[in-house]
């Protein structure tokens, strides 16, 4: 009721008192609704994105783009055959070599390392690697692999993308690992087991769900970076499944093709953006769905 | 009656593979060396490459502005202008935006909304690079230069400082908009460290605050926001660690044009990122390669700075957590 009561009625302490209570409270709404904006903005992008990736690029989808080279510019048919076998190739394989490493760090940080200064180092470079810049990667291989062996090859482009696995694959399998019970490690060790088969064979396993997240997640990432692969793996026009030669990759592919200015390898551009897009989001959503399932 | 003494030692417990063990962690060991290794050697193979441009030019190529291969002069100011600058924009659009999402997340969201939301912002930050820029390039540069540029040239011509922030080409390429594309790549890395670090501040504080008569508002910016502020500033280092290293979508849009006559936001212009990825490959071996190395190099220091920090003010969050009541 003296909501209505007229301000005169009031003492001048208790106007003011009012005043700021309504101003306080426009100040709240206008902060929410600020950030009910904020979090449309975010997801403007994200459809604006898709949107155009999906309306430009299916276009561009057609059998021959599986099964035939990329073209030369301005001709009429092409695909991006080479391209998609390379990446499909130097992604796999960057995978089972980035993998074990990563989970054999990953290990060492849960099981062996938690306390010691070799763990804390090796949590904190690995903290900084995993967000290091991949251009730096690709520089790193340059030099250490490119410049000896005098070439690029799918070799190197392997090697870099394997160094971009190992740090997302180390930091899920630790956090996996953590997350298992001691109660769990203690019982196999008052049987007698040995820590070898402990870890392998009750902590890893529990945790495998985690583990295979993160793998699922390492391969979304490596399969749309280009910056490693421009100076390991370079780019090639022809089919080729010989790991010393330079090798084509989508992603090396779209960025050669959508920066010229040819019409026919915008198309196709579009259309790899697409297949990436598509292949990159697949894998996020199993890789949550796999995670929300098994643990 | 004779309690039965020991004798001996007990018996050795069998082992089916007695090296089994020492192999295991023999092999745990070494893969966490390796990754301490794998740093050493990107600083050393870095400074080993640089090494020639180091010597012809020492620090002073950090403020020189010639970049020439024909005449094989070379200076970085050009690249690493352009680094901070968009990388500073990008910060200027996404730290409001992320604390905005941040904020929606954790305190307004309807609970069921809270996750496919959350996942949705994820999604932004799985999107490739190369998306990004192929996007920023053909979609967003038109529509940017139409109805930002234009309009804003318009406005400020003939005023002194935001005149000149204005000229040049209106395109849709340069600067403004590698700044902006950085901005929408970062906000998902930020706003998901703001979200986990807001969603440690305990109930009873944001109750007490709230039974206080606080507004949601209040309890946010007086009350979370200074109990989490060393783990916003560590998000915020993250993404500012991201945007300097990102590669691609910065090289579709920025221009790649070696100039810092006009400090236009419009005008195209080139970041330590995209002169590496554009020139690298062609470049002969000798001078040029070595100063762009060296480039690369100054990149991974300074993002390397700004990571160490970030994780730093991280660790002394979670430290806290159990400390502060």
């Amino acid at each position: 009721m003296s909501a209505v009561l007229p301000s005169s009625a009031l003492s001048p302490h208790e106007a003011a008192r009012r005043r700021q209570h309504l101003s306080r409270k426009r100040v709240n709404k206008v902060a929410l609704a600020l950030s009910l904006a904020a979090m449309a903005f975010g997801l403007f992008w994200l459809f604006w994105i898709l949107f155009e990736t999906v309306r430009l690029g299916i276009g561009g989808l057609s059998l021959s783009l599986f099964t035939q080279m990329t073209p030369p510019p301005q001709s009429e048919d092409g695909g991006l055959a080479n391209a998609i076998f390379g990446s499909v190739t130097m992604v796999s394989l960057a995978t089972l070599l980035g993998t074990p490493i990563g989970v054999l760090a990953g290990i060492y940080l849960a099981e062996y390392g938690q306390k010691t200064w070799l763990g804390s180092a090796t949590r904190f470079i690995n903290d900084i690697l995993l967000s290091a810049p991949s251009i730096v990667v690709g520089l790193f291989i340059y030099s250490a692999v490119v410049a000896p062996m005098k070439g690029f090859s799918a070799f190197a482009g392997i090697l870099a993308l394997a160094l971009i696995v190992i740090p997302v694959v180390i930091r899920t399998t630790e956090n996996m690992l953590t997350l298992i019970p001691s109660g769990l490690r203690e019982a196999a060790y008052a049987l007698g087991t040995p820590k070898w088969k402990v870890i392998l064979m009750i902590t890893l396993k529990a945790a495998r769900a985690g583990v295979v997240t993160g793998v699922l997640l390492a391969l979304a990432r490596i399969a749309g970076e280009t910056a490693p692969l421009l100076f390991t793996a370079l780019s090639n026009q022809f089919w080729t499944s010989n790991l010393s030669q330079p090798m084509a990759s989508l992603p090396v592919t779209i960025f050669k093709f959508a920066m010229s200015p040819y019409e026919n390898w915008q198309q196709l551009a579009w259309a790899g953006v697409f297949l990436i897009t598509l292949g990159v989001l697949v894998l996020n959503i199993l890789a949550r769905i796999f995670f929300r399932t098994r643990v | 009656m004779d309690r039965a003494t020991p004798s001996g030692r007990p018996q050795a417990p069998k082992r089916s593979l007695p090296w089994a063990d020492t192999a295991f962690s023999v092999l745990a060991h070494g893969a966490a060396w390796l990754t301490l290794a794998l740093l050493a050697g990107i600083i050393a193979s870095l400074v080993i490459g640089a090494a020639p441009a180091i010597k012809e030019y020492g620090l002073g190529f950090l403020w020189s502005t010639d970049w020439d291969p024909v005449k094989n002069k070379y200076g970085g100011l050009v690249m690493i202008y352009g680094t901070l600058m968009t990388s500073f924009i990008a910060l200027l659009i996404a730290v409001p935006v992320s604390f905005g999402i941040a904020l929606f997340l954790t305190e307004l969201s309807p609970s069921w909304l809270k996750r496919p939301l959350g996942t949705a912002i994820e999604l932004l930050a799985a999107v490739p690079s190369i998306v990004y820029g192929m996007w920023g390039l053909l979609v967003f540069s038109p529509v940017l230069a139409r109805f930002v540029q234009q309009p804003l040239q318009a406005a400020f011509a003939g005023v002194p400082v935001l005149g000149g922030l204005v000229s040049g080409p209106p395109v849709g390429i340069g600067i403004l908009s590698a700044g902006i594309i950085l901005a929408i790549m970062i906000i998902p890395f930020i706003a998901a460290v703001m979200r986990d670090v807001f969603e440690v501040t305990p109930g009873l504080l944001k109750e007490s605050a709230y039974a206080l008569g606080s507004t949601t508002w209040e309890v946010m910016y007086r009350v979370v926001l200074p109990y989490t502020k060393t783990g916003v500033v560590g998000g915020i280092m993250l993404g500012l660690g991201r945007a300097l290293g990102e590669t691609m979508a910065v090289t579709f849009v920025i221009g790649n044009q070696n100039q810092l006559n006009s400090l236009s936001l419009f005008e195209a212009a080139n970041s330590i990122t995209s002169a590496l990825a554009n020139e690298f490959a062609e470049a002969g071996e000798g001078l040029h390669q070595a100063s762009l190395i060296y480039l690369g190099l100054v990149l991974f220091f300074i993002t390397f700075v700004v990571l160490a920090c970030s994780k730093l003010l991280l660790a002394r969050l979670k430290r806290g957590e159990g400390t502060r009541t």
